[in-house]
């Protein structure tokens, strides 16, 4: 079984089509990672799809970079 | 007793308006535009042009298509949220236009998922033998809804108007349809109407309004979740799906709908590229082109659907 962190990483490689090793923690998905405002939509959706939860609106337009991703899903993830 | 697609045409208005005329009115650029909805340029219907002017030549060439004349209508029923009057409906307009009278014609309004509502209604009437051949037309002329200097907004919408004639078959034609609304959403998307209440308030009020990214969200779950639905119903695996009509709303909403759907690009018809989103006349305008191109030809099966403001969604599995 993946760690939260490995599922969301992988998550991002595919959504933003990236390298991994690009996926730093500090990393913003607009700024360093080429996303722009549908592709950071459409990767909030792919984690929902993941982790099986809803992330409101206004939380999803706080998750603007690689570890705010990760720590969301960790606080809100039911293990 | 099934209802056929016995005939398709579609109008749109000859003023082209490219990303690049778009660039001298408002701070965007035709990378930005392209890369986020798929559009380059779109049709705006001119200061004579209305939804019943731009149904008239789409219902036309439908009936052409359907060997047919307006005189064998039993219904007319006319998908728009832009008439440019409250009443008479633009449907009797258009039937005074095409010569007709008598047959009960009205408009239905759903937005951009109003076709698929039209559609479902003539469905029901002849599945019910009520109806022998009715005329379903999409038509809208969002793009004057919108404020010219809402650079979210302008870019998106283009003019136009498609037509459908259903006729009674034996054999299918339309397999099902699926329509829902969720009234809760209506604040991230709409437009105003004047009236004596509101003319006087600031114009910004009555523009055409959305929130883009939280639209995207719905239109994509809820698109999935209805493609999925139209073909479980009907038993249907997406491989024996030909075509793909979706609402030519934004081709990152087609995109990631077809992802989810494990489906390829090459199973989906896209016309946005030319015409924006034209509202109610999207899905019988992309439907049409195909058609006269040769892309879709008899027996093979169609997947129409749109999502619009309201919001309200809806789909129709077919059989040409």
């Amino acid at each position: 079984m993946s760690t939260i962190e490995e599922r969301v990483k992988k998550i991002i490689v595919e959504q933003l089509g990236v390298k991994e090793e690009e996926v730093k923690p500090e990393a913003s998905f607009e700024n360093d990672l080429g996303a722009d405002s549908l592709d950071t939509v459409e990767l909030v959706m792919a984690l929902e799809e993941e982790f099986e939860t809803e992330i409101p609106d206004e939380e999803a337009e706080k998750i603007r970079t690689v570890q705010a991703a990760i720590d969301y899903v960790t606080a809100h993830s039911e293990e | 007793m099934h209802a056929r697609i016995s005939g398709t045409g579609h109008y749109l208005p000859r003023q082209r308006l490219t990303n690049h005329d778009l660039e001298q009115r408002v701070d965007t650029s035709d990378q930005w535009i392209r890369d986020r909805t798929g559009i380059a340029e779109r049709r705006i219907a001119g200061a004579d042009e209305t939804v019943v002017t731009m149904s008239v030549p789409a219902a036309k060439a439908a009936l052409a298509a359907a060997g047919l004349h307006a005189q064998d209508l039993d219904m007319i029923v006319l998908a728009t949220t832009s008439a440019d009057k409250a009443f008479p409906s633009a449907a009797c307009e258009l039937q005074h236009a095409l010569g007709v009278t008598d047959i009960p014609a009205f408009d239905v309004g759903a937005a951009c998922a109003g076709f698929m509502f039209a559609m479902s209604i003539a469905d029901q009437y002849i599945r019910n033998r009520q109806a022998k051949h009715i005329l379903v037309v999409g038509a809208d002329v969002l793009a004057r809804l919108c404020n010219p200097n809402d650079r979210n907004t302008i870019v998106l919408f283009g003019d136009g108007a498609g037509a459908m004639v259903l006729s009674a078959s034996e054999e299918p034609g339309v397999h099902s349809t699926h329509l829902h609304s969720a009234g809760e959403f209506s604040e991230l998307l709409g437009a105003g109407h004047v009236n004596a209440f509101n003319a006087a308030a600031s114009d910004d009020d009555a523009w055409l309004y959305m929130k883009g990214s939280e639209v995207f969200k719905v239109a994509v779950n809820k698109l999935s979740e209805l493609v999925a639905d139209t073909l479980a119903h009907n038993q249907v695996s997406q491989a024996e799906l030909d075509w793909l009509i979706p609402h030519q709303a934004n081709r990152r909403i087609i995109q990631a709908t077809a992802k989810k759907l494990n489906m390829s690009l090459e199973q989906v018809v896209l016309t946005l590229e030319y015409t924006g989103n034209t509202s109610a006349a999207s899905v019988p305008i992309a439907l049409d082109v195909a058609i006269r191109d040769g892309r879709i030809q008899r027996g093979h099966k169609l997947l129409l659907e749109a999502f619009g403001g309201g919001f309200a969604w809806g789909s129709a599995l077919v059989t040409y």
